[in-house]
């Protein structure tokens, strides 16, 4: 089954031949490829999901404020405020994708859904959708093995990395995990799964890795709220039967060339966007160590 | 390309924030050097280089590496609580920061830990995705991950000691995975470090620690066990 997970018309035929659902052939591959058993897999993806729920909770209960002082308890905020710009469930998924998210950048316990950089998307939009249809765990972790087969094919087809494929390549897979779990989890069916990937990435697109200060902070926490609201309004297309137009493969083809192309300066490392604005330079000035030995450039350190 | 990924390299790791080379990572150096030392140090002096010179503090980078000398885990919801946890441990610790330093991969650490009598030097490099490289031992080459079984032994050189202790490795039909050997000087000491697919018996690792050329041996296993 080498032929599993590079790329999605391959997973779906794959899934049609064997009678599977999608999930059921992401548990196949676990057991055959990286000999697991099932029933292992069901207890990491429960001690995920558990990981994941804590860091929404714990990002709106204690204090989450970091030590560069960009982060300051602003999930907190977006939960309690007292007007709700669409609805509360709406408010709801924006300040536990927030929430996870700020635990991260505040040295709390997250899983890496695909990346660090990313570990609020999962986390909000899962929380909330069981919340909002009453959904049992085992469907969520059904709906995890559906996004984590969405990202394996991502990484070979692209990349999971900001230094690689800038933000879109973090924020954007985790979008596109989201997006594919949240229309499994409510009945859609392969296509309909695939499509809101699609039309995801199709949103997702080109989004750089600007981090002010080199920190995973600005913006990386308001993308991960808003990437949850994409995953939502992009699953909420493709259950109406609303097509992408380009295929799933195509547009994670599409990052891949958006990422190889894009300037290194827009790959994490703090030199283009955000972070070389007058402000992103004054803040990095003031958080980042400035009492560094520099070595000349000859010598070499002993 | 690589080997192909696990469900739980998306779903996962569970690690303590913000970022897998900044923390995993520095935490994962930090654990296999007091393995090497042999219990947690009385004192360090830890050197961030390039890269990590600059954003240690902003990562916390720096309570990374105090809870893996601590000997934390990756996931260790106290890695936060790190400053505090060095006192009550009685850990002294210094940090320094050096930049320009070209022969070193961008986020290096090097790390002086003392215990008791017993003083170790210990470079590690934070690759990405907390995968690290211990790149030396006490000025020995030594490029291990301390993902698998890691065996290093500092032994006079000797003609036919490689043979001798693959040998001996061979009898418990433990895969070699890699293996580097440097040396000071001809007969001089010699460091043999050692990665393997799984384990050594206790036995084993006695037989070669009391032959009379071998003057240290350290086992590692996976640092994250």
């Amino acid at each position: 089954m080498s032929y599993l997970f590079e790329s999605f018309i391959g997973w779906k035929s794959y899934c049609e031949e064997k009678n599977m659902a999608l999930y059921e052939s992401v548990i196949e591959y676990e057991v055959t490829q990286k000999g697991k058993s099932e029933s292992d897999i069901w207890k990491n993806l429960d001690k995920a999901y558990q990981v994941m729920k804590e860091a929404v909770e714990t990002g709106l209960k204690d204090d989450m404020s970091s030590r560069s002082g960009m982060i300051n308890n602003g999930a907190k905020k977006v939960y309690n405020h007292s007007q709700a710009v669409l609805s509360p469930e709406f408010q709801k998924l924006i300040s536990r994708a927030l929430a996870a998210k700020e635990v991260n950048s505040c040295m709390g316990r997250v899983v890496a859904a695909p990346t660090a950089g990313a570990s609020g998307i999962l986390p909000g939009t899962l929380y909330t959708l069981q919340e909002i249809h009453q959904l049992s765990d085992q469907k969520i972790f059904e709906g995890l093995l559906v996004g984590a087969g969405i990202a394996l094919i991502i990484e070979q087809k692209a990349s999971l990395a900001g230094a690689v494929g800038g933000c879109q390549a973090e924020t954007g897979s985790a979008a596109a995990m989201a997006s594919g779990a949240i229309v499994f989890c409510l009945g859609g069916s392969v296509d309909q799964i695939f499509n809101a990937v699609a039309i995801t990435i199709q949103c997702m697109l080109g989004l750089v890795c600007d981090p002010v200060a080199g920190l995973v902070e600005v913006p990386c926490v308001v993308r991960n709220a808003s990437a949850a609201a994409i995953a939502y309004s992009s699953a909420q297309i493709s259950l109406a039967g609303v097509g992408a137009v380009i295929p799933v493969d195509e547009c994670v083809e599409a990052m891949g060339e958006i990422g190889a192309n894009m300037e290194t300066k827009y790959k994490e490392t703090a030199l283009g966007g955000l972070a070389a604005t007058l402000t992103g330079q004054e803040i990095s000035k003031r958080v980042l160590i400035q009492d560094i030995e520099i070595l000349p450039d000859e010598e070499l350190p002993e | 390309m690589g080997t192909k990924s696990s469900v739980f390299d998306m779903i996962g790791p569970v690690m303590i924030g913000p970022s897998s080379s900044h923390t995993a990572g520095v935490v994962r150096i930090a654990r296999s050097s007091i393995k090497i030392l042999g219990g947690i140090p009385d004192e360090a002096l830890i050197t961030f280089y390039n890269s990590f010179a600059r954003t240690y503090e902003g990562h916390g980078s720096d309570l990374a590496i105090l809870g893996g000398l601590l000997d934390m885990k990756t996931d260790d919801a106290n890695i936060k609580k790190s400053f505090e946890k060095a006192k009550e441990n009685g850990l002294k610790y210094t940090f320094k920061s050096i930049g320009n330093a070209s022969v070193y991969h961008p986020n290096t650490i090097k790390l002086n830990l003392t215990r008791g009598d017993r003083k170790i030097e210990v470079i590690g490099e934070s690759l990405g995705g907390g995968i690290i490289n211990i790149a030396e031992v006490d000025g020995f080459h030594a490029n291990f991950s301390a993902q698998s079984h890691t065996l290093i032994i500092k032994a006079q050189d000797i003609s036919g000691a490689i043979a001798f202790i693959s040998s001996v490795i061979a009898q418990e039909k433990t895969n070699i995975a890699t293996m580097s050997v440097s040396r000071k000087g001809k007969h001089d000491l010699a460091c043999h470090v050692i990665e393997m697919d799984s384990g050594l018996q206790p036995i084993t690792i006695e037989y070669l620690k009391s032959l009379p050329w071998v003057k240290e041996l350290i086992y590692i296993p996976d640092i994250d066990l």
